[in-house]
């Protein structure tokens, strides 16, 4: 067994091994960004078929993932979804053999790598200094998955105490905040450093323009702190604002992060697609997510140039209610429809996603944060029989 | 005084270290040095009548209507204070902005200030006002409470959050640089003096405010360094305040918690870093109907400042139709600051039954009222 420092060396070693090609993936990236002007086409990567079945990651993650997966599997399985799972259980919670959960988190990178197709729950990470980097930031970062997304609407039937919210927080996953640099400079004295660069505002910042265009959007929102940040968010706003000349069909503003969170809770109704730095985005998509019931019904995805990694939304892992068999799979479900448009597998995610909303619209079966006391087994049970009775 | 105390800190918190090797009777003396030793307690001294001196920003656009409104209900209610009023329009001195000395030595003279909108000229070079005067006074906690008001429905009711925001460095440490071309780096300093400072405040004003638990908002889980040192001072500084239950939550849920229901937040004081503070206290704002309802206070070790935080609104300005409440309700935590708040229940009752009443709001609370009335309205209750 490898002792705790030298996993992590090693596991250093293999993060610069793996550096060269993702820097030539990124500069790829740029590279046709430039040349075409939309990301978002040559993003869509299709992974290949094997026997008539895509093969997809699956990372139940920790908390209520290994539930609300289970309730994945079950439903796409009744639907005669053509996906082979292969299922890795990464988890963040400290305790198991050491260097367990870093050999599990590689393998996972690698699949994804392989099947370019992920489906994700969320990984816990500790807060104790000694304690890993999150796995959730590791794992964007080494696969470039740059663009997360998360679709905030009110599902119909699900009262909550906004209406017509219909919004989209695309946040750049990368950089920024989240950078992972700190250092201490003499003892009490700690400096966390935000990085934003050019090239990362570009890319995330035309993936909304694209977004937006594809999905019929009508306008772009950049979020920014650049009256206080005047050079990171300054060089953040200024890209938008320059990107935003070469799309003149969609209406561009820009808002400032305090006043944007103090709209979505009074007037979220004002908002379309927002983009953002990192840590801005972690804030809204939760303040978001709360509008319309909360991170159990929030779908979300990361899209990178050759992997896309399909996630709830709002990421949180609900460890406080794992194993009680009371989580609410519809975040999961809806990001497994994603995954199956993103594939083009329409018709699939047309039938679970309408009957996942049939369920939730009847009222009867909804699960505890819905307002109702199925658990989480009647709910998925709920569906497919809806799933059978649309056949 | 100032100097004094500031001397003494360190030396105290040496004591506490020490505490549990020290005899009962030393750590006794600790603790109670601790409690006469408050965080920025208010030091001013009465004129001549008696009474308070208050410097008095007006403010640019609805701020000199918004002064007046203030100045005559506390003229009806007889409070002890005599206003200065004084100019900050900024000037620039050896290339930085700073505002003119006799406004400082007003304040600094005085202790306590009262702020209307100020509006920071852009283009110009300058940095914003508020933050000049954050760094001349050394204003290092942010304090934002968020009541609703009856009169006024928004889609929450019964908020009544507490927010503490350390003001001086972290996200806002305006330390930045240009790495190369197209590469920006971006500092958020978190030290443990001003971590100590600002949580020990926060201990103080919960006790103050009769509330019984303080939660630390923090992302320790992705800045393990930054984020993890403010809360381990907070895990320190808890001690000293064995009555106030301590925990502890992730920005990203307290973010989800507070959007969804906002009531289990009511017995709490909320302290927190500069960036997650300004968010989150400007949501906070917006669940009990934006920034025209909501007062703020900047306190710092010698002199403290009270504001209005919303903007100068130019479009209404001279007209008669601004809303004079957060000011108001800034003064009402002012006077409380200054052990003046038999003065502030009074007057804060007349404001929330004029409000709740719902016959004389100004446009902004789809009333019809001018300022004037509804400054009348409020009189007369009194």
């Amino acid at each position: 067994m490898l002792s705790r420092s030298s996993t992590r060396a090693a596991q250093r070693l293999l993060r610069t091994a793996v550096h060269p090609s993702q820097r030539i993936n990124a500069a790829r990236g740029f590279a046709s960004v430039v040349q075409d002007g939309t990301t978002l086409q040559s993003d869509l990567f299709k992974p290949t078929k094997y026997g008539g079945k895509y093969t997809v990651t699956l990372i139940p993650g920790d908390g209520i993932g290994a539930e609300v997966a289970e309730s994945v599997k079950t439903i796409f399985k009744a639907d005669n979804v053509p996906i082979t799972w292969e299922q890795i259980d990464v988890s963040g919670i400290e305790g198991g053999p050491s260097g367990r959960a870093e050999e599990a988190f590689n393998e996972a990178v690698a699949s994804l790598r392989r099947n370019k197709l992920g489906l994700k729950g969320i990984l816990h990470t500790p807060i104790s200094r000694s304690g890993h980097q999150s796995f959730n930031v590791a794992m964007r970062q080494e696969l470039d998955i740059y663009a997360s997304i998360s679709l905030i609407k009110n599902i119909p039937g699900l009262k909550t105490r906004h209406d017509n919210v219909d919004l989209c927080i695309i946040r750049e996953n990368t950089e920024g905040e989240y950078s992972g640099l700190e250092h201490q400079s003499v003892p009490g004295v700690v400096e966390s450093l935000k990085i934003i660069t050019r090239a990362k505002s570009e890319r995330i910042t035309k993936f909304a323009f694209s977004f937006a265009l594809a999905n019929n959007r009508k306008r772009v929102t950049c979020i920014h702190k650049a009256n206080i940040m005047k050079l990171a968010d300054g060089l953040f706003r200024g890209t938008f604002n320059r990107i935003a000349k070469d799309y003149p069909q969609l209406e561009c503003n820009d808002m400032i992060v305090d006043n944007a969170s103090m709209q979505c809770v009074s007037r979220p109704q004002q908002f379309d697609v927002m983009v953002m730095p990192n840590l801005y985005g972690g804030i809204l998509s939760n303040i978001a997510a709360a509008l319309v019931g909360g991170p159990g019904v929030v779908p979300g995805c990361n899209m990178g140039r050759d992997v896309a990694v399909f996630e709830p939304g709002c990421r949180h892992v609900g460890l406080d209610i794992q194993g009680k068999d009371q989580a609410n799979p519809t975040a999961m479900l809806l990001s497994g429809a994603m995954l199956l448009r993103h594939l083009g597998l329409d018709d699939h995610a047309n039938r679970i996603s309408n009957a996942v909303y049939d369920v939730i619209a009847k009222g009867n079966t909804r699960t505890r944060d819905m307002g109702g006391n199925a658990t989480n087994q009647d709910f998925t049970r709920a569906i497919l029989n809806s799933m059978e009775k649309a056949l | 005084m100032f100097a004094l105390r500031t001397l003494a800190a360190p030396a105290q918190r040496q004591c506490v270290r020490a505490a549990p090797r020290a005899t009962v009777s030393f750590a006794r003396q600790a603790q109670r040095q601790y409690s006469q030793e408050r965080v920025a307690k208010f030091n001013g001294k009465k004129d001549a009548d008696g009474k308070f001196p208050v410097s008095l920003i007006e403010g640019d656009g609805i701020g000199p209507e918004i002064a007046v409104a203030v100045k005559d209900i506390f003229a009806a209610a007889k409070t002890p204070i005599t206003w200065e009023p004084i100019n900050v329009d900024p000037i620039l001195k050896d290339g930085k902005t700073a505002i003119p000395d006799a406004a400082i030595e007003s304040i600094k003279r005085n202790k306590i200030a009262l702020k209307g909108p100020l509006a920071t000229p852009i283009g110009k070079g300058h940095v914003s006002l508020n933050l000049t005067l954050r760094r001349t006074f050394n204003l290092f906690a942010n304090l934002r409470p968020c009541r609703s008001v009856a009169g006024f429905k928004t889609p929450y009711d019964n908020v009544d959050t507490v927010l503490i925001r350390e003001n001086t460095e972290g996200e806002y440490s305006g330390i930045e640089h240009v790495v190369v071309d197209g590469v920006v780096q971006s500092i958020k300093l978190i030290t443990r003096d001003a971590s100590e400072r600002v949580l020990r405040f926060a201990f103080q004003h919960a006790k103050s405010i009769g509330r019984t638990k303080v939660r630390v908002v923090h992302k320790a889980t992705i800045m393990k360094m930054s984020d993890g040192l403010f809360l381990s001072c907070a895990e320190q500084i808890a001690k000293e305040f064995p009555e106030i239950e301590f925990d502890a939550e992730l920005l990203d849920n307290t973010c989800l918690k507070m959007t969804t229901d906002p009531l289990p937040y009511n017995d709490k004081v909320l302290v927190m870093p500069n960036l997650y503070g300004d968010i989150l206290s400007d949501m906070c704002a917006g669940l009990i109907g934006g920034l025209g309802l909501t007062p703020s206070g900047n306190i710092g070790d010698e002199c403290s400042i009270f504001e209005a935080v919303h903007g100068s609104a130019p479009d209404i300005a001279g007209k008669g139709l601004a809303n004079p409440t957060a000011l108001l309700l800034s003064s009402m935590m002012m006077l409380r600051h200054m052990d003046l708040g038999q003065y502030a229940d009074r007057i804060e009752k007349a404001a929330f039954a004029t409000l709740a009443e719902g016959k004389a709001l100004t446009g902004d609370l789809g009333g019809k009222a001018s300022t004037q009335q509804f400054t009348e309205a409020i009189i007369n209750k009194l």
